[in-house]
């Protein structure tokens, strides 16, 4: 189990302090900013010849983002998960997408990560609509150490890449010292175990994840956690292999149950081993009230309650099927 | 305005009458497209085929041997249903040969209606409306920052600066005083549904480019004494400019010409040599 050995850094603030870094050593890497707040004086005031804003018009921004990659520079399109997966969609779609330019969307606030602000400012359908992208490669970090390694990872990734953060400080998965490389499209197995599967992606899924698996040792449950960071391309081999051994994959997402992570998951073990699965999400309705990003996300039907609910769904179901009961 | 007609000969035709026959070779193109089995956007392709003819057979700095040469200027058709047009120029100046164009629309062929980048000599895939500035104004402002001294053209219809995005970028554009840049508005005054003006009316044009920091020139769109000139005009320091060309949809072919119907056509057998005849008489 995971501890949080220092202090929470939001994925968002890890990101533009990582992104900086890179880009003091290669001059190709750009920063274009859609009026978000703190890029300016971070990003700007140091290398303003590798920074562009273009105020709030996030359709020109994708658009402007694929000429420059097409040039052989390598920019970071940044905005809010909301507006580049709905507004700036068909520049993302066709300037982006369809010619394969090697363009880094980094979409704060994603899921309900925007909280409060609600759901103008929501995104739980960003995964969905990416992931059907053709040529994107789609990313969603479990905490702010895991931001800085993918940035590293994907900064010279050939194509584009939809990079999908949070908002507010998230406690670290990974105890210091234990960070795993962050390999593309390789599932991080956080947590082992043969009487089921919990596979999660994003900050709090993770989080929840992890306390569900300690809920359900405590009932003498041993529970098998993957971090999914990557949804596309998604590790099957790993949902496969822990599909077979366990009674069954719970997936946990802060995104609509319709097509992110419990979607993709489903569409590769019904064609590679079929097994029962129970996707704990967003449930398909907006969010109708205020409060934290927990908050919305457990009346949605997102928490570490929901994920032990359905995993031991699982389990039952197995048992009467097999007629055998574990302790 | 003459200076176009001296600058260059080609033989013992001057450039802007060795302009107006590649012009009639690319309107010929046009219809024999739209006589195939799929047709095309007849009208709009014959309203820019004379700003594409000169831009690329009279301004743009490009190697048809060498599509990507990277000193290359760089254009970029924002209205991409004019593809016919634009496919007709680009073989007419050898970017790949006149007999592929009857491959328009065949699925064994390269040539779809709206362009694509597999075609030699087409920068993006264009023919969603209101993305054209946006991707010049980044390949401007990306060209300017790497000392390249290329010039950036682009060209929208008129319809299409009824799209919001086209003014986000003309915001950018004048923001990052990109001198790099020249649009050109077809402005032929039709679309689907009727005239500009009485679907969604775009007038006072020029003044609407000139309040968003840009350069303005009105050129007739169909003659190469005005166009050549304006073309290779650069922009003055510090802003983009912008030609709006006069045009007339469906040019060339006088029983077409300010014909709303002649936006899509597939030309029959009969409307085809009717239409290639008036071409023909007109030129």
């Amino acid at each position: 189990m995971s501890t949080t050995t220092t202090q929470p850094d939001s994925d968002r603030a890890a990101y533009r302090a990582a992104l900086l870094d890179l880009a003091r050593r290669d001059r190709r890497i750009w920063c274009l900013d859609s009026d978000l707040g703190g890029l300016e004086k971070q990003f700007q005031a140091e290398l303003p010849d590798q920074y562009a804003d273009v105020g709030i018009a996030e359709a020109n921004l994708m658009s402007m983002a694929a000429a420059v990659a097409s040039t052989g520079l390598l920019p970071f399109a940044n905005t809010m998960a909301a507006f580049a997966s709905a507004r700036a969609l068909e520049q993302i779609k066709i300037d982006i997408a369809y010619h394969a330019l090697p363009v880094r969307i980094v979409a704060t606030h994603s899921g309900f990560s925007a909280a409060h602000l609600g759901p103008t400012h929501h995104a739980q359908q960003d995964l969905a609509v990416m992931r059907s992208m053709p040529n994107m490669t789609v990313l969603t970090p479990a905490d702010a150490g895991e931001t800085v390694r993918l940035v590293e990872a994907v900064a010279h990734l050939p194509g584009p890449v939809y990079v999908r953060l949070g908002r507010s400080p998230t406690p670290a998965v990974y105890p210091e010292g234990t960070e795993p490389e962050f390999s593309v499209g390789t599932a991080v197995e956080l947590r082992g175990g043969d009487d089921v599967a919990i596979v999660a992606a994003g900050a709090l899924p993770v989080r929840f994840a992890l306390e569900a698996a300690a809920e359900l040792a405590r009932c003498g449950y041993a529970a098998r956690v993957l971090n999914t960071h990557t949804i596309k391309p998604l590790d099957v081999p790993a949902v496969v292999a822990a599909a077979e051994r366990t009674a069954g994959v719970v997936t946990v997402e802060d995104h609509s149950v319709l097509g992110g992570l419990g979607g993709a998951v489903a569409e590769a073990l019904a064609e590679h081993h079929p097994a029962p699965v129970r996707r704990v999400g967003i449930a398909d309705a907006f969010c109708p009230r205020p409060g934290t990003h927990a908050e919305q996300l457990a009346a949605a039907g997102v928490s570490t309650a929901h994920v032990v609910t359905a995993a031991l769904s699982l389990i039952r179901t197995q048992e009467t099927r097999t007629g055998r009961r574990n302790p | 305005m003459t200076i176009a007609a001296v600058t260059r000969t080609d033989g013992h035709l001057d450039e802007t009458a060795r302009l107006r026959r590649t012009a009639l070779a690319v309107r010929e193109h046009v219809l024999a497209i739209g006589a195939g089995p799929v047709g095309t956007h007849v009208g709009g392709s014959l309203s820019a085929t004379d700003i594409l003819v000169a831009l690329y057979g009279a301004v743009l700095r490009v190697r048809p041997d060498e599509p990507r040469w990277p000193n290359r200027d760089q254009f970029v058709l924002s209205k991409g249903h004019a593809s016919a047009a634009l496919y007709g120029t680009l073989a007419e100046y050898g970017f790949f040969p006149t007999e592929e164009l009857a491959g328009y629309g065949h699925a064994d062929g390269r040539l779809m209606a709206h362009p694509t980048p597999a075609v030699p000599g087409v920068e993006f895939a264009t023919g969603s409306l209101g993305h054209g500035l946006s991707l010049a104004a980044g390949l401007a402002l990306a060209a300017r920052r790497a000392g390249r001294g290329r010039r950036v053209f682009v060209l929208m219809g008129d319809g299409e600066l009824q799209e919001g995005s086209v003014w986000e970028a003309a915001m950018a554009a004048a923001h990052y005083e990109l001198d790099n840049l020249t649009a050109v508005v077809d402005r032929n005054r039709l679309q689907i549904n009727g005239s500009t003006e009485d679907r969604m009316g775009l007038a006072p044009l020029a003044d609407k480019w000139r309040a968003f920091g840009w350069h303005v020139s009105e050129v007739d769109g169909h003659d190469f004494a005005e166009l050549v000139p304006a073309l290779r005009l650069p922009p003055p320091p510090g802003r983009p400019a912008v030609l709006v060309a006069d045009t007339v949809k469906g040019r060339g072919v006088r029983h077409l010409e300010h014909r709303k119907q002649n936006h899509f056509a597939k030309l029959g057998p009969q409307a085809y040599e009717r239409a290639l005849t008036a071409l023909r008489r007109a030129a």
